[in-house]
């Protein structure tokens, strides 16, 4: 018979790792409904009948966050036929908290004791049996880390699942909470009649009334008015009995419950605190004069082993990121030019939708994976070993501020790099809220593809100026309006959600590399193809949009070109005409002009793309006599190295090479004077960098997003968010500028 | 009376009371903060907040603002 089996447990219990264990690599993630949880499913190993399905970390069923809500919401109504309670057994006065939370739901479960290789380490000793007895389910030693006891644990779960057994009732209430709940039962029972007195309803009932003593707003949100009144008047007598509060009551109950058969059942070699391993590790990473300095540099090499180009300080040397980044993409221009090779004598229009379309389309994502991959592996790695909880410990005094927490400190850095790892970086976040603001914050960083733009920029219009500190200025404004968002989001968004900062600090552990290479295939294949499928439609469309315009469909153009191509150049293209009309729209930033609104467009596809854009439509300057002119400075072997086939000049090659120049040429060869027709003055230039340093991110971006928001209305919104401050910022920056000037 | 704010790193008391119903709260007595309970202050992060405290044997870290509603006992 198939069956589903849920794992549950606190969060660092090694409820991943079992999952891992149990499933393989064979996972799929997906989400639940309406919030930005991983919903985990996978099929056991050993028996491809049996589903596994990950359950959110929690360490309670109360209904005050998201994954708290998912996981009770799960074992309540979606009743799996058997749950898995991990308990880390270093630890096992707090996780049996939620034991005996599982254990009230009346639920098939099985108890699996982890980490006992530490336990025993520790020389503790577990008494399994009577721990058994007293729960009334099976309780199973494991190490999930190296597969001891899990088998014994599954054969335990689907024989749980078989034989319905769930815990007994447990005596862990006085005479006032039994009696409350027994009256909250009764009144409940009068309102199902008809529904047959199954046991699994009154296993509910029953829950329901537990869980109304412990003033549940949900679940007292499901109940009629007429019942409220009367489970109201019940619950009133009851806190007189209570010292005036029930639910302090029946939390303490569940905690000296949880004492007592710890005291029977385990046995403790040192019962006073003393200083572990990891304690002593803790002492020098979370201390006051070290732990910053600390932080700095782990954040740096974070930071350096993804995105840097001088690896370690050495000049030229490629951080395994960037490695992997332009072995991936050298890949891909091998098979591109493979390609183009077969499709060589095809009409001009295929070759243009196969390499400008398709080609450079999906050339866009495949640049991403090597950095999202490093990345996760990092990021995964400092999660698995206990540093981020302490990332957030030493940096929650500064992001609270913001309204955000330490954490997310991870993906603001990485914006400075990429925006798409960064944002992927959010799902390390603790609660929902600050996993969307981080997101759409992120997008707000100066990424490496948005240094071009201010190159060229800073380059044509403030030559005379120092064009350090206008850069500068730049990435300090990205951080700034990255807060005032942060704070107005907090304000006037998420404002019923209350921040609190309880916090486990688990004990540092070596992460297995197994639980670590699982993680990061599963963020890259996740983002290749959601956030791909984004990617791939937006860049054929905005292809498709600055290639043809409407003579391409009444043979007009087959007529004049050349060719007979039917395509059309970029300044009469449809993007063309579409940014003549949107123009009027940055009139107050200081560009309304359709050659800068169609470079904003192009932006999107990858925010380089501004300066290649800019580049091909100014090129009025750029005349084929000023290019032959310009590349006479160099000698054949210097021109075969710039991309000329065979280091012979060609007119042709000659634009696109200079084009792409703008990239990597440094100082004033990046200008471009002509486009001074239409970004008038200083301000419009400033507002102009502004305006693309915050507006939407690259397609990738948002197809990361989407893939952490989840849903199109949120992604829409947060784009919108994006969009907006872009312009209000974009405005004041010129109107400012326009005074001072 | 002492809350858990104003205890230094190496002291430990016991729970007597913990502030104003709600979601805060209920947090804290999920995590074990309940009357009765030992906790020692292990120690203040480098910023001055928050702190560090063991509490049934594991590490929990809390604000100062969320410290100041637990009402202690040396």
């Amino acid at each position: 018979m198939a069956f589903t089996i849920a794992l549950a447990g606190n969060p660092n219990s090694g409820k991943t790792t079992l999952f891992n264990e149990l499933t393989g690599a064979k996972q799929h993630v997906g989400n639940w409904p309406g919030v930005t949880v991983d919903k985990k499913e996978g099929i056991y190993k050993k028996d491809r009948e049996t589903n596994i399905l990950d359950l959110p970390g929690t360490y309670s069923l109360s209904p005050y966050s998201a994954e708290e809500v998912i996981a009770r919401d799960y074992i309540v109504k979606e009743k799996p036929d058997a749950v898995i309670d991990i308990v880390d057994g270093t630890n096992i006065e707090r996780n049996l908290y939620l034991t005996l939370q599982i254990a009230e739901t009346k639920i098939p479960m099985v108890v699996a004791i982890n980490m006992m290789d530490e336990v025993e380490a520790q020389g503790d000793n577990i008494d399994f049996k009577k721990l058994s007895e007293f729960l009334g389910v099976a309780v199973i030693p494991i190490v999930a880390r190296n597969g001891k006891g899990i088998d014994e644990l599954m054969d335990a779960a689907v024989k749980a699942a078989k034989n319905q057994t769930s815990a007994k009732k447990l005596d862990m209430f006085d005479e006032n909470i039994l009696s409350a709940t027994k009256a909250i039962y009764e009144v409940l029972v009068d309102s199902e009649v008809g529904s047959g007195q199954t046991r699994a309803v009154s296993a509910e009932l029953e829950w329901k009334a537990i869980k109304l003593v412990e003033n549940d707003e949900i679940v007292l949100g499901t109940i009629s008015e007429g019942q409220k009144s009367e489970i109201e008047a019940i619950l009133k007598e009851a806190e007189k009995h209570a010292d005036g509060d029930l639910e302090a009551r029946v939390a303490d109950l569940r905690y000296k419950f949880i004492s007592k058969i710890v005291s029977q059942s385990v046995k403790k070699n040192k019962t006073v605190h003393v200083e572990t391993k990891s304690d002593k590790l803790d002492k020098i990473l979370t201390n006051r004069i070290l732990a910053l300095p600390i932080f700095a540099v782990i954040m740096y090499l974070l930071f350096a082993i993804t995105f840097s180009e001088n690896f370690l300080f050495v000049e030229g040397l490629l951080s395994p990121g960037m490695w992997l980044a332009g072995l991936a993409e050298d890949l891909w221009a091998a098979f591109g030019d493979f390609i183009g090779g077969l499709i060589e004598n095809a009409s001009p229009m295929l070759q243009s939708l196969v390499m400008d379309g398709i080609i450079e389309g999906l050339g866009a994502i495949i640049g991403f994976i090597p950095l999202v991959w490093v990345l996760y592996i990092l990021i995964s790695f400092l999660e698995d070993c206990g540093y981020m909880a302490r990332i957030a410990f030493v940096m929650d005094r500064i992001f609270r501020r913001f309204g955000l927490s330490g954490r997310s400190f991870i993906p603001l850095l990485m914006g400075f790099g990429c925006g798409v790892p960064a944002i992927m970086a959010t799902r390390t976040l603790d609660t929902e809220k600050d996993r969307r603001i981080t997101t759409i914050i992120t997008g707000f960083m100066p990424c490496g593809a948005k240094l071009p733009i201010f190159a060229m920029f800073v380059s044509t219009f403030f030559a005379g100026s120092n064009k350090t500190l206008v850069t500068y200025s730049l990435y300090m404004l990205s951080i700034v309006v990255a807060i005032v968002v942060s704070l107005l989001l907090n304000k006037f968004l998420y404002k019923s959600e209350a921040s609190n900062f309880v916090m486990e600090l688990p004990r540092y552990r070596v992460p297995t590399l197994k639980s670590i290479g699982i993680h990061g295939w599963e963020k890259v294949k996740g983002f290749a193809v959601k956030a791909g499928t984004i990617i791939f439609i937006s860049t054929i469309l905005i292809w498709g949009l600055s290639n043809f315009n409407m003579d391409s469909f009444n043979g007009v153009n087959a007529e004049n070109n050349e060719d007979g191509s039917i395509m059309s150049e970029m300044d009469d293209s449809f993007l063309a005409s579409i940014g003549s009309a949107v123009a009027p729209v940055f009139k107050p930033l200081g560009f309304g002009e359709w050659r800068p609104t169609v470079g904003v467009a192009t932006g999107w596809i990858a925010k380089e793309m501004v300066v290649v854009t800019m580049a091909q439509l100014y090129d009025d300057d750029v005349s084929p006599e000023y290019l032959e002119e310009y590349f006479r400075q160099y000698d054949a072997e210097e021109l075969e190295e710039l991309g000329f086939e065979d280091g012979i000049y060609d007119e042709e090659a000659a634009f696109d090479i200079y084009a792409e120049g703008i990239l990597w040429e440094g100082a004033d060869e990046n200008a471009l004077p002509s486009m001074k027709n239409d970004i008038k003055t200083k301000a419009a230039a400033y507002s102009y960098m502004v305006f693309n340093l915050l507006c939407m991110p690259c397609f990738a971006a948002v197809g990361a997003t989407k893939r952490e928001l989840k849903t199109w209305s949120r992604t829409g919104g947060a784009v919108g968010i994006q969009m907006l401050t872009a312009y209000v910022v974009a405005f004041i920056v010129y109107t400012v500028g326009n005074v001072i000037s | 009376m002492m809350t858990l704010k104003d205890m230094n790193p190496g002291q430990q008391g016991v729970v007597i009371s913990i502030g104003e119903k709600g979601p805060m709260r209920r947090r804290l007595m999920d995590m074990g903060v309940t009357p009765g309970i030992s906790i020692k202050v292990i120690k203040v992060a480098p910023l001055g907040d928050p702190i560090e405290v063991n509490i049934r044997g594991y590490e929990l870290s809390l604000r100062k603002t969320e410290a100041e509603n637990i009402q202690m006992k040396v």
